[in-house]
């Protein structure tokens, strides 16, 4: 029955985004919509809708994109449906208004490719996004999935793909970037060595705020990171791994499961793979809630069912792993560039990127900024094509002011930087790193000393408490941070934080901690004029520091353009607003929390803030 | 009635003292939280001391050794839902609520927590009530969406 379905061919595919951005758009209703009407008109059986991973443009969700033709759809609603199916999929006209259009042109793109979104990108680690329905393993094998497997496993020698896998230059993309074909061959010599058991472990316990990347490639392609860790498995020769999950993620772990049954079902996982006599098979095991398990001492702690504390290293992990044998860590989006490598080869894959960085990254463009998503493009983008041609700018005219990567670990880079060309060497010279991929952009109303602050509370909370550096450090540094955006903060704070950052750098055990005072050494070194005003003036400038803010109504225009219209005072939770409708309204200062909703909700732009 | 359900959780993992992480998670999930005489049992059936379960139960964060609320209310503090407000919105949910994050309300309808990111940066600030994912929250949308959950 189900080979049948699957062998079944259709005139029209509707691939819907059914990654958790859309479905939380509703994006499983428009489904319903979409296959109720479609059979309402009798086309079921020549139009078929498919559930596809995240296709990216988040912002637009949710997202239709059809089959032949590329043709993109955002922002559907249940409503649009049946205009929908009637014009486009029954008469052939596709529907203008519900396509994208940039917002300088107003003109609406039809096909996916020319949007600007997406026509600076280049996938590799997302190839098969919007392609394939990430629950049929059918589909991935149609778009050459298991292809660079059967390769691997029938016609290359460990050495062989190592050594591929070393020319093409690839680095880790969890952060750190250490070559990857290195790795592999560290633990593949240990083998020799000892000898016995070895094992693959995928790292998927994506724990920087604001980077989903390996959520999405987990969600919409799971099965190209199964089998890049098949090859891998053959380079170095384990016969089992793991795939460890962050607990935030249950799509991905259901899917993942769904991956794994249907591979071990076609033989493609297991004992005897494909008959070339190499067994491997995978086991899913889920975070907790740890961001520290992140760090791959930990990581692996946790897989064996202990507290996640990081040890120290040497041993590394190549030596000494997962109960004590040679291990081979690596992060999704890695797993998922291998297949690739080794379909097309090492030099072409080298041929993308800069000289020390090879092939394409996935960042999540994420904060201030108008196109928000998931994008993958070449190293050595600029930070302008990013922000501004992918991203279409900053939304409400406002002003760039800065870009986060890295997460807690990484920094603040000022707009001055805007042109520098992105690979892992130009972002640790700028005092950030790549890490896994976030990418916060900040617009004029981001405070940078808040930011730090944020970071800050982060490492803090989630620091193990194993070593003193990291557990006192990032608290002393938390308090001094908090004083200043209080307005309590004196000139000498910023020579203590000047002192603590490096201590904590040179001291701390592991990497959350060695990387915890690079928010604030960044925000230091490009915004000091903001810890400056903080301190100096007790003043923010963005206001976001609410103990620095004072809410005032100006009466004259409440009365003249809003008619006292009363908004602001029912939604006030703390009853600090005096005034009824037809009247100008007023503020209690000693009642007023600072919460903002006044001034949010105020539409005739009556309520300030200094 | 918790032996049973705390043995069917032990079978589905034969037993497995490494797999003590997972057992936890399903026992977090099939009662809200880790009770105490629950845990007693494990610690007997795996062999694995008491004190050392609570260490795992108090370190990670997905466990809770109080009851949680029968609507669990997630505000995300990623990066991206801290730039665009989300500390407003824990504390107006805070307000609202008569509680503190991370504890729960006196009628057990709502249990609040913060996260860090939840992977929908971007649909920014982001709350998740169960399994609902609800972006672009504002201040104002809130009485509406703790109504909403409460019938």
């Amino acid at each position: 029955m189900a080979e049948k379905e699957t062998q079944k061919t259709y005139r029209m595919h509707l691939m819907i985004c059914a990654g958790t951005g859309c479905v939380s758009n509703h994006s499983y209703e428009v489904k319903e919509a979409l296959e109720k009407e479609l059979r309402k008109h009798g086309l079921e059986n020549e139009v078929v809708v498919v559930p596809t991973g995240c296709n990216g443009f988040c912002e637009r969700g949710p997202i239709l994109v059809v089959q032949p033709g590329n043709i993109f759809y955002q922002q559907l609603s249940v409503k649009d449906v049946p205009h929908l199916v009637e014009e486009h999929f029954l008469k052939g006209r596709p529907v203008a208004k519900l396509m994208y259009s940039p917002p300088e042109t107003k003109q609406p793109v039809p096909v996916l490719n020319d949007i600007p979104f997406f026509n600076k990108q280049v996938l590799i680690a997302l190839r098969n996004r919007g392609l394939i329905d990430p629950e049929k393993i059918e589909e991935s094998i149609a778009h050459d999935g298991y292809k660079a497997m059967v390769k691997a496993l029938s016609e290359m020698k460990p050495e062989k793909i190592i050594a591929e896998i070393t020319l093409s230059g690839l680095r880790g993309r969890g952060g750190a970037g250490f070559p990857t074909g290195l790795k592999w061959q560290l633990v593949r010599n240990a083998m020799s060595t000892n000898g016995g058991q070895k094992y693959i472990v995928c790292n998927g316990d994506e724990g920087d705020p604001g980077a989903f990347m390996d959520r999405s490639i987990l969600e919409a392609d799971p099965h190209s990171v199964i089998e890049g860790m098949v090859i891998g498995a053959k380079a170095i020769g384990a016969t089992a791994g793991f795939i460890y999950v962050r607990n935030e993620y249950p799509l991905a772990v259901e899917r993942l499961s769904i991956a794994l049954k249907q591979a071990r079902d076609y033989g493609l996982l297991g004992q005897d793979i494909l008959g070339t006599g190499f067994d491997f098979d995978i086991q899913i095991k889920r975070g907790a809630g740890a961001f520290v398990c992140g760090e791959e001492t930990a990581l692996i702690a946790s897989i064996e069912g202990r507290l996640g504390e990081p040890r120290p290293r040497p041993p590394y992990p190549a030596q000494s792993g997962l109960w004590g044998k040679p291990t081979c860590i690596n992060n999704v989006e890695t797993w998922a560039n291998v297949p690739t490598i080794i379909n097309r080869g090492a030099k072409w894959y080298a041929g993308i990127g800069t000289k020390t960085s090879k092939g394409t990254k996935v960042f999540s463009l994420v904060g201030k900024i108008n196109n928000t998503g998931l994008v993958e493009v070449p190293m050595g983008i600029t930070l302008r094509e990013i922000i501004y041609d992918i991203g279409g700018g900053i939304p409400g005219g406002k002003a760039f002011k800065a870009v986060q990567t890295g997460g807690p670990s990484g920094g603040c880079i000022p707009k001055e930087k805007i042109d520098l060309p992105i690979d892992y060497e130009s972002l640790s010279e700028a005092g950030s790193m790549m890490g896994s991929g976030g990418m916060v952009i900040m617009d004029e109303d981001t405070c940078m000393v808040d930011v730090a602050r944020y970071f800050l509370t982060f490492t803090q909370d989630e620091s193990c408490g194993k070593c003193t550096p990291c557990r006192e450090g990032t608290k002393a540094m938390l308090e001094i941070l908090t004083k200043i955006t209080e307005g309590k903060g004196t000139p000498e704070d910023l020579t203590l934080l000047e002192d603590l950052a490096p201590a904590i750098k040179d001291t701390a055990l592991c990497g959350l901690g060695k990387t915890a005072p690079n928010p604030v050494l960044t925000t230091l070194r490009y915004f000091r004029n903001e810890y400056e005003t903080h301190i100096q003036n007790k003043k923010c400038p963005a206001h976001v520091c609410r103990p620095l803010n004072v809410y005032t109504i100006d009466p004259g225009l409440c009365l003249s353009q809003g008619h006292g219209c009363d908004v602001c005072r029912r939604n006030c939770s703390s009853e600090a607003i005096a005034g009824q409708k037809n009247e100008a309204h007023a503020i209690f200062q000693d009642k007023c929390i600072k919460c903002g909703v006044c001034y949010d909700v105020c539409a005739f732009g009556a309520v300030k803030v200094d | 009635m918790n032996e049973q359900r705390v043995s069917e959780i032990l079978t589905r993992y034969q037993g497995d003292s490494s797999s003590i992480i997972a057992i936890l998670q399903d026992i977090q999930e099939d009662f809200s939280y880790l009770p105490p005489p629950v845990l007693k049992i494990i610690s007997h059936e795996l062999g694995i001391p008491l004190s050392r379960i609570l260490s795992l139960a108090t370190f990670y964060k997905a466990f809770s050794l109080k009851p949680k609320g029968k609507h669990r209310i997630h505000v995300c503090l990623g990066t991206a839902c801290h730039v665009r407000g989300a500390q407003r919105i824990i504390e107006k949910f805070e307000r609202d609520l008569g509680i503190k994050s991370g504890e729960t309300s006196a009628d057990r309808e709502f249990s609040l927590d913060a996260v860090r990111c939840i992977g929908c940066c971007g649909l920014a600030p982001v709350v998740m009530i169960g399994e609902d994912v609800h972006g672009k929250v504002t201040q104002t949308k809130i009485p509406g969406l703790l109504k909403k959950y409460k019938k």
